[in-house]
């Protein structure tokens, strides 16, 4: 369990996503691993910078289709062979063409929403609080016109004086101390 | 406007231009993340709701009224205050039913399959074209369920186990439809909502009072833009546009399959799909077109949904205007070349009989007027011609599903078992309640939630190109 009291991490905010990025890419090279970069919009090269490769959206999403797919066609299956057996002009119990349309419909609804909810998942949303919340610039700014970079205390490397100075070198507007 | 074909000594290159890029620009020159911003939230966090707002929402809310009445005396005596009987079944609730999920299918289109294209123009519009796409669903889901007569027992459409053991058909289209919209009006929120996630967060940033805090702090999931966060959040967003789009081709496609599975003339016929969907992408830009033209004038946001946007729409319109003609072509033609005396005598009743006058007014509001003045660019960006037009093929569309139902179900097989159609007051007042529902469900999502996708307008902005590092002094 990460300490809740004292210093989440240092913050630096950045008026450009280049700075940001430059920054980012640079803390990543001298061995910082426990730190994160927050922007108002997706900014794909900040997200490399910091070694962020992996995603298992797609993953969940394919998961989530096949299920549909399965799910979906065994009922109907199930119900029209076993269940429910219709006699309608003589044509066959298990009907496979026609029942295509709704086993597709649900391989979509369940692939959409394992996206969208594994998406929050992995996020680990919804999360109401977070330290980064009490730094004084970043509601004003993270999600209309700022770019941060933060350092997390939780870095081996991370020494609050000592990182303060390397923020600095990076010349951000400002480098802020956020408690939890 | 048509940029490709602008020259630099055109007195309009500059505003459509990037000088330093030579990029077309999407929305108009000068705009900063804080503008956009400030423009946006302050729609929606104003203490001070303007009275143009509350005309339109007493009106609306008026005709919503109008549906909860009508709809209450339905349930009281049942679906025999409509016109529908022998031999014309279905009226005006597939109609209706059949009209408003097209007009949602372009909502779709613009946030789904536009971003797969990578058409920047749609960042502007893709929220509120979202938006329309699940009120519309709204409004059409609700007349299956009325038209069925005993709408408590709707959930016999569903597969479930019921003591009495019995289960659905699923080899009727009617049956695939419970599917295909359910699952299309799911996914569609669920598209509009993890969209609205980001924006939601700068609103909670922003949001002076505790209510409006807590409002948008516990829907925005406490989003604070994470790169790591971002990431998942566009392969979430791409994976469910990719989805949308099979999804919103399916649902004309399988909704097309109530009329084309039958062995009616003028119902059975392949055309139907493709058809269908286009007629649905026309529809819908009309109605996109409808809202967006009042609300960039009311909001005063023309920098930000331009004429380039109306232009782009009505190219849009154009061409599958081109491809519903093409499907009435295709009808005519396969009237006479099937050499079926039954189709022949449906398409000359269609378009000479005594409801020839519907099958006239389709053709003159979607084929006759648009796509003969649709080619100018000039009346393209005229914002009220466009208005105008929007209107006109929403008629259109609407005609068309009359068509396609009625004539092809008052001429029945036996002259015999002729009848008429004439709608009644419940008809037109459910019709026109659902009008003031989808009017009402919209202004209220024009209040309190963000129409304009915030943080898609940003990665269109200039401060979104990365630079080389420059000196400090110059780069603030």
């Amino acid at each position: 369990m990460p300490p809740r009291e004292g210093t989440y991490g240092l913050l630096a905010e950045f008026d450009t996503p280049g700075d940001l990025i430059r920054a980012a890419r640079q803390a990543h090279q001298d061995g910082w691993r426990r730190m994160d970069c927050y922007t108002p919009y997706p900014v794909e090269e900040a997200a490399e910078a910091i070694g962020f490769h992996t995603n298992r959206v797609p993953l969940l999403c394919l998961i989530g289709a096949l299920m549909g797919l399965a799910a979906m066609f065994s009922l109907e299956t199930w119900v029209s062979v076993i269940a429910y057996p219709l006699n309608i002009g003589g044509r066959p119990l298990y009907s496979w063409p026609a029942f295509i349309v709704p086993a597709y419909e649900w391989t979509i609804l369940w692939a959409g929403l394992s996206a969208a909810f594994g998406m929050i998942a992995l996020n680990h949303m919804p999360t109401l609080y977070h330290p980064l919340f009490n730094a004084p610039n970043f509601r004003s700014g993270a999600l209309v016109d700022k770019f941060f970079l933060c350092l997390e205390a939780l870095d081996p490397k991370f020494d609050l004086a000592e990182s303060r100075k390397y923020l600095e070198t990076f010349e951000p507007n400002s480098v802020v101390e956020v408690e939890y | 406007m048509a940029t490709s074909n602008l020259k630099p000594t055109d007195p309009e290159y500059k505003r459509w231009v990037d000088p330093a890029t030579g990029e077309y620009r999407v929305i108009e020159p000068g705009q900063t993340f804080k503008s956009v911003t400030d423009k946006i939230t302050r729609i929606v966090l104003t203490p001070h709701t303007p009275m143009g707002w509350f005309a339109i929402f007493a009106l609306a809310g008026a005709g919503a009224t109008v549906l909860l009445v009508a709809v209450t005396w339905l349930f009281l005596k049942g679906v025999g205050i409509w016109a529908i009987t022998q031999p014309v079944a279905w009226g005006f609730a597939i109609i209706n039913f059949v009209w408003w999920i097209g007009i949602g299918h372009a909502g779709t289109l613009i946030s789904a399959i536009l971003l797969l294209f990578k058409q920047q123009w749609r960042n502007s519009i893709s929220r509120f074209a979202e938006a329309m796409t699940i009120f519309a669903v709204v409004c059409a889901g609700m007349f299956p369920l009325i038209h069925v007569g005993r709408p408590w027992l709707g959930y016999w459409m569903l597969p479930l186990p019921y003591t009495m053991t019995v289960w659905p058909q699923f080899r009727s289209p009617l049956e695939w439809d419970v599917f295909a919209v359910s699952t299309y009006a799911t996914i569609s929120v669920v598209f509009w909502y993890v969209g609205m996630i980001p924006d939601f967060g700068t609103f909670r940033d922003r949001a002076k009072s505790k209510a409006g805090q807590y409002f948008y702090g516990i829907i925005s999931l406490g989003w604070r833009g994470s790169v790591r966060h971002w990431m998942r959040y566009e392969t979430a967003s791409l994976l469910l546009a990719g989805l949308a789009t099979p999804l919103v081709l399916s649902v004309h496609t399988v909704i097309s399959f109530d009329f084309a599975v039958a062995i009616l003339p003028g119902w059975h016929t392949t055309i139907f799909p493709p058809y269908f969907v286009a007629g649905a992408i026309y529809s819908g830009f009309a109605m996109v077109l409808t809202l967006a033209i009042p609300l960039r004038k009311f909001y005063h946001l023309e920098a930000l949904v331009t004429e380039r946007h109306i232009d782009n729409m009505g190219k849009v319109m154009l061409a599958t205007g081109f491809i519903v003609a093409y499907g009435y072509g295709m009808e005519a033609f396969m009237a006479w070349y099937s050499a079926s005396h039954w189709e022949a005598f449906m398409f000359w009743n269609r378009m000479f009989g005594p409801m020839g006058w519907s099958y006239w007014t389709l053709i003159a509001c979607n084929l006759a007027i648009p796509l003969t003045t649709l080619w100018s660019r000039k009346l393209r960006t005229s914002i009220p011609f466009m208005f105008v037009m929007s209107i006109i093929v929403n008629t259109g569309m609407w005609f068309e599903r009359f068509v396609i139902i009625v004539t092809s179900l008052y001429r029945d097989f036996l002259p015999s078992a002729w009848g008429t159609y004439r709608a009644t007051k419940w008809d037109y007042m459910t019709f026109l309640g659902t009008l003031g529902l989808f009017t009402t469900l919209f202004v209220l999502f024009v209040r309190f939630l963000p129409m304009i996708p915030m943080n898609e307008i940003r990665m269109l902005l200039p401060g979104a190109k990365i630079l080389p590092k420059k000196p400090k002094e110059v780069g603030r």
